[in-house]
């Protein structure tokens, strides 16, 4: 098994390894594995080495760096000054970023190495990353499969050792989604507990950076790097932040969990079901108690997700008109311009978006559509806070099936199901992660694919929220228990 | 929001979920270019999707505030402080076209006489 972030940072630091070192050896990974793979949409070689350099320095210097010298894959809609970002989009393909991310540069400073940008479905909008405009990337565990997205491309690179840890973005489930189609950690912050500034924007109300990784632990101590108020971001929460890695728990003695009863896995198929019903006996087992939850307003979350993420992207992508990024598409006035441009440059799911969007924003529209959403949002978020009166953590599939194959959902609502158990966590903010929890070989295939156990705690319980998912990873070790189909992949 | 206005949003609701979607009206306001055929097929999409979203309908949510954000958050201030900003010459370089310190677009006011 290749080594582990918090193991890297512990031989670069005693200077048993040089980050150049782990670097260079990751590159070459990088350069064996990802023609099959796709995870990276940019490769920043150059820089990484470059940066490895820093880190030695800063650690022959006497420094101590949480992260020194551990391979980092970016998710491609966070900028990093004089490096393209495009967000799987053609209207950004060739735009390169004048500043860098907060997120990536807490990650940088405290000795990351940035490998690469990654692969996503365009602006963030997909659940497969085959709305990517840029690339394709296919699932480590079956080459036929995709990643899930949208941050496939992070969750790919982790999975398949091209990197040890990955940045995301969250808006409905493209953390937790691909981090379960690909037998990896993927954990969505609080609403607010991560700066945005640098990150692309989709949805505001809803979006959130947060950690790939192949341990519950490393996941943490990304976290502690990322999270906390940042003055470029408004949004950001002013409250001191808990630190978390070295603080996680190994028993769920004393904890409650929450199985929601309408998340009822009677609907899926029996093979599926039966994993989840393993995982919620094994939480048992670790001393748990399991307690039924209601979340009676939960199944209006996609519907209200639907309405609330389209109106917002159709806001924010306004910005891609020709003018101050990216591609440009004459026309004959400004306006034709604006829309040739538009045309030109986005995909059709973002089209799709936008227009929906547009729509339920549009004059006479708002009230019914718009409002109505955000009211409901109310009460899923009030079902929420209700149901942790009941117990400390509530845990669910992460997503309704295992990774299917490319092209197997030609209908946008049948993508859109994929998110049914993490959109309304998404829509009450929550904290969430997806730690793997088996897997079951689909109808359609031969491998075993991985599946997800998601799990979710009230607002800004982090350090509960990773403490359990530990307990249950230390305890079942599930995702040791898979073979990528890339060769030598866990050499 | 004031009752009034808000019993005249739902009356006004009611009618605005059963009307047809003009797809080219809302891509006009999108500034988005459709072919005949993406007209086609978004306005198959679209009706489709409402039908969807028309489920929230079920829901009650005549004393129901909107939610506007879910962390509970207050208004945020911060210093009035001058701090340093992006470079202008790297930011002018992402853009399609410039003009010295500026952005250039395509005559907006008029045609030259």
């Amino acid at each position: 098994m290749a080594q582990t972030a918090m193991e890297i940072a512990a031989d670069v630091n005693a200077r048993r390894r040089s980050a150049r070192e782990v670097t260079r050896e990751a590159l070459a990974r990088i350069e064996r594995t990802d023609g099959d793979v796709g995870a990276y949409l940019t490769r920043l070689d150059e820089f990484a080495l470059e940066h490895a350099e820093g880190v030695d320095a800063r650690v022959g210097a006497g420094e101590t760096l949480p992260l020194a010298g551990v391979p980092l894959a970016i998710k491609d809609n966070m900028c990093v000054r004089g490096t393209r970002t495009t967000c799987g989009s053609k209207i950004l393909a060739d735009w390169v970023a004048p500043y860098t991310a907060t997120a990536v540069l807490r990650l940088l400073e405290a000795g990351a190495i940035p490998l690469g940008k990654t692969n996503l479905d365009e602006f963030a909008m997909g659940s497969s990353c085959e709305n990517s405009a840029l690339g394709v990337t296919r699932n480590p565990y079956d080459l036929e499969r995709v990643p899930g997205g949208s941050s496939g491309g992070s969750a790919a690179a982790v999975a398949a050792d091209e990197a040890v840890i990955a940045t995301g973005s969250d808006t409905g489930g493209s953390i937790r989604e691909p981090a379960a189609f690909c037998n990896v950690v993927g954990f969505k912050p609080t609403y607010g507990r991560v700066s945005r500034y640098g990150l692309v924007a989709f949805a505001s109300s809803l979006d959130q950076i947060g950690p790939f990784a192949r341990t519950v632990e490393d996941a943490a101590l990304v976290y502690d790097v990322i999270a906390g108020k940042d003055p470029m971001d408004a949004t950001s929460v002013d409250l001191p932040v808990e630190p978390t890695a070295r603080h996680l728990r190994d028993d769920l003695n004393g904890i409650r969990v929450g199985i929601v009863r309408e998340f009822t896995t009677d609907a899926l198929p029996a093979v599926v079901a039966d994993v989840y019903t393993i995982a919620y006996r094994e939480l048992e087992k670790l001393g748990a108690t399991l307690v039924d939850v209601s979340l009676p307003t939960a199944q209006y979350g996609l519907a209200t997700y639907y309405l609330i993420a389209p109106a917002e992207c159709s806001s924010n992508l306004a910005r891609f008109d020709g003018v101050r990024y990216g591609l440009r598409v004459n026309g004959s006035d400004v306006t034709e311009m604006y829309e040739k441009t538009r045309a030109a440059g986005f995909g059709a799911e973002v089209k799709r978006r936008i227009l929906i969007g547009t729509y339920a924003l549009s004059s006479g529209y708002y009230d019914a559509y718009y409002v109505k959403a955000q009211k409901v949002r109310t009460l899923i978020a009030a079902d929420f806070a209700k149901a942790f009166e009941r117990c400390d953590v509530i845990a669910s599939p992460a997503a309704s099936s295992p990774a299917f194959r490319f092209n197997a959902k030609s209908d946008p609502y049948s993508m859109y199901l994929m998110d049914y158990y993490t959109i309304p966590v998404s829509l009450a903010g929550l904290p969430s992660l997806s730690v793997p929890c088996g897997a079951v070989i689909p109808e359609d295939g031969t491998r075993p694919m991985p599946m997800g156990l998601q799990l979710v705690t009230p607002l800004f319980e982090e350090r509960r929220l990773l403490g359990v998912a530990n307990a249950f990873e230390k305890a079942t070790q599930h995702a040791s228990k898979l073979t990528p189909q890339i060769a030598g992949a866990r050499a | 929001m004031a009752l009034a206005a808000e019993d005249a949003a739902c009356t006004f609701g009611e009618r605005a979920w059963s009307m047809p979607i003009d797809v080219r009206y809302v891509a006009k306001l999108a500034r988005l270019a459709l072919s005949p055929d993406e007209v086609e097929s978004y306005g198959a999409q679209l009706t489709d999707f409402l039908t969807h979203v028309d489920a929230l309908r079920e829901l009650d949510t005549q004393d129901v505030p909107a939610t506007a954000q879910v962390i509970h958050a207050r208004n945020v201030g911060r210093e009035d402080a001058v701090t340093p900003c992006l470079a202008r010459d790297e930011v002018l370089a992402g853009a399609p076209q410039a003009y010295g310190s500026y952005f250039r677009v395509p005559r907006i006011i008029g045609a030259e006489e």
